[in-house]
């Protein structure tokens, strides 16, 4: 029997739509490709799934009744790790779950529910890191700005923290590999694409874009970082494993002085 | 705010400041109301850490560093050849705010040397947190260090501002206390912290009958003591953190390994190491005794007095009781299941709600992440491969640090390589 390709648009939504579309069909063997990364198989068929925001959502709310909570957040988290192949993985997690009667979204023993949770870990501490490492810049427009690179997809998961807790400033953090950003204009939060000028660096606090004051509490920020440090117990091995270095370009305590 | 006198007593008063290891910004519940800024809800956050590996969570400063007192393990004290200075309260409201707005920090941890008295003091540690709150409509984390010595009244309101307060008891004996700071006396420790202990209760039944009681230190409060300045042995010290822990509802008891910084011959040199796998050690019978039902009797007692530095406390109990294994992964209880060594609490959750599926066997238990190094000794599962040898306790150990790389043998190694 020929393996068949399914091919989804890349949002969760589409890939809600693609379970759907399994199921109704009954296939089993197929494999789900987000449309920005096809790769065409050389037995294989590929169809374009549409995506359907009310099969998807049957879908998600089916699910919701045969998982706990925590396992029904675990695939929305997994599935934003866009990690090659986590549509399979995720596919079989709920053939798995819509097989039988019990809860299963707490089977460690079972290798796809084990993987899953491995990988809504590494999404749950991206996710983590990223609401300690923005660090706002604010701008001559008022507008406190941060710029990131996260491994995975995680504005989603943190607009809500960040929304709450900066209720009273404008702030906007643009994800600079995804190309899209968070934008809070004291009233709600919005998904927003931005251009920037050819030569703007994110890592360098410009003063044609940057407000005076901005230059001196980075400084201070930087003095009280150093002077908090005890040299005596200095240990670069842990400090790195609790700040990777491919976090430090836009941390404005590890720029230079 | 003039930014070059603002960053001269920055340093000196981070610096002042960095020798209290509390970094713990969880487990208030202050929302942000009337679209203020801040939010002190769920988690802490780390948001960066030092050089020196530890979490930098809140902007920890003292209000001033001149001191009346002379208390030979502290940097600040009166006999110390320092740069002196003191902060405006205005100008540590104006860093907190704009540090936060930055997402630098979780918020503020206010701490001060003792200046004219007490009272005098814990009155400027108030009127930072009442501005912050009453002014800034700030709601993200404040801790404040209760002086002390500091009225009743002034406990008082100190909590209806603070997340968090703590008074550092330092020293773990009254003896050491005595000969280390005898200005102080260990009732001045006390005494606020029975006050705010009283206010918390008083607020928890409060709040039963009327909703809105205004919130009273919902982080609760800690202390912290020093490690190896005063030669006390690790019974006596899990006694005294056992003690606080009960009769005064520490949320935290933190152990900071002492930094030699002085030369007075009191205490440890000026260029001895910082006892850190020590201070390590501690923890995590801190841990043991908190997360994993462990009674602190159990691992320190008058038999042993001193925590094993090659192995973790867990483990040197489990050598110590080996007619209570080998443990049944797939039928123990929460209880067994924690006591194994190289399992944790998380892999223990794991473990309860898998085996509701299959019985468990090794495959499964190296999957979930247990450590099989040390685990395996002490543990059967469904397999009829498992340790059959009756080993001895030192057999174990010895095979056990065999194949691992401790993190003791690792910081001896460097400490060798110094001299080699």
């Amino acid at each position: 029997m020929h393996n068949r390709n399914l091919i989804y648009d890349g949002t969760f939504d589409g890939f809600l739509s693609t379970v759907f579309y399994v199921f109704e069909q009954q296939i089993d063997a197929v494999t789900i490709q987000s449309e920005s990364d096809v790769q065409h198989g050389l037995f294989s068929e590929n169809e374009t799934i549409i995506t359907d925001e009310k099969k998807a959502n049957r879908v998600w709310k089916g699910l919701k009744n045969k998982v706990s909570k925590f396992g029904h957040y675990q695939l929305y988290y997994a599935f934003l790790s866009e990690q090659a192949g986590v549509e399979n993985l995720l596919l079989d997690f709920i053939k798995y779950v819509f097989s039988t009667d019990l809860k299963v979204d707490k089977d460690f023993s079972h290798p796809s529910v084990l993987k899953i949770a491995q990988i809504a870990k590494m999404v749950g501490r991206e996710k983590h890191r990223m609401e300690a490492f923005v660090r706002f810049r604010l701008t001559k427009d008022v507008i406190y700005f941060a710029s990131i690179e996260p491994d995975f997809n995680v504005l989603p998961l943190i607009s809500k923290h960040f929304k709450r807790r900066y209720a009273d400033q404008k702030w906007l953090i643009y994800d600079i590999k995804r190309q899209y950003g968070l934008f809070y204009d004291l009233q709600k939060v919005d998904i927003i694409a931005m251009e920037f000028p050819s030569n703007f660096d994110f890592t360098k606090t410009n003063v044609d874009y940057f407000d005076q004051q901005e230059f001196e509490f980075q400084k201070l920020w930087q003095d009280y970082f150093k002077s908090t440090n005890i040299e005596s117990r200095k240990n670069m091995k842990l400090h790195i494993r609790h700040v990777p270095k491919r976090y430090w370009k836009y941390l404005s305590e590890k720029q230079p002085y | 705010m003039s930014f070059e006198r603002t960053q001269e007593k920055l340093k000196i008063l981070a610096d002042a400041a960095k020798y209290d290891v509390s970094c713990s910004s969880s487990g208030s519940q202050r929302t942000n109301k009337n679209k203020g800024l801040g939010d002190a809800t769920g988690m802490g956050i780390c948001h960066s850490y030092t050089e020196d590996g530890r979490c930098v969570s809140l902007l920890k400063i003292l209000l001033t560093n001149y001191c009346i007192f002379d208390c030979a393990y502290c940097v600040t004290r009166k006999s110390n050849d320092i740069k002196r200075a003191a902060f405006k309260v205005q100008e540590v409201v104006d860093l907190t705010i704009n540090f936060y707005r930055r997402n630098y920090i979780e918020g503020l941890f206010l701490s001060s040397g003792i200046f004219k008295s007490a009272d005098y003091t814990m009155e400027r540690l108030v009127a930072v947190a009442k501005k912050l709150r009453l002014e800034e409509n700030f709601n993200g984390y404040i801790h404040l260090k209760s002086i002390p010595g500091a009225s009743d009244e002034l406990m008082r309101e100190a909590g209806l501002y603070a997340d968090r307060l703590s008074v550092n008891i330092e020293i773990p004996t009254t003896s050491g206390l005595k000969k280390l700071a005898p200005d102080k006396k260990r009732e001045d420790f006390i005494k606020p912290m029975v006050k705010v202990k009283n206010e918390i209760i008083q607020y928890k039944s409060e709040r039963k009958i009327i909703k809105n009681t205004p919130k009273y230190a919902p982080a609760g409060q800690s202390t912290q003591m020093i490690i190896g300045a005063s030669g006390e042995n690790d019974f006596q010290i899990m006694q005294t953190s056992n003690h606080f822990y009960n009769t005064y509802n520490l949320k935290r008891v933190y152990y900071s390994g002492y930094v030699p910084i002085s030369y007075d011959d009191r205490l440890p040199q000026i260029g001895s190491a910082v006892p850190m796998m020590r201070e390590n050690r501690l923890y995590q019978t801190d841990w043991l005794m908190r997360f994993y039902g462990f009674d602190v009797s159990e691992i320190l007692n008058a038999k042993h007095q001193h925590l094993d530095l090659d192995v973790d406390p867990k483990l040197s109990w489990a050598l110590r009781n080996l007619h209570e294994f080998p443990v049944d992964v797939n039928t123990a209880d929460k209880r067994m299941l924690a006591r194994i060594p190289g399992l944790g609490m998380k892999s223990v959750y794991k473990i309860l709600n898998a085996r509701r599926f299959r019985r468990l066997n090794w495959e499964h238990l190296k999957k979930i992440g247990i450590a099989l190094n040390r685990a395996q000794y002490f543990m059967i599962c469904d397999s009829n491969q498992f340790e059959r040898r009756d080993l001895s306790p030192e057999k174990i150990k010895g095979l056990i640090l065999q194949n691992s790389t401790s993190k003791y043998s690792k910081s001896l190694s460097n400490q060798l390589s110094l001299f080699g």
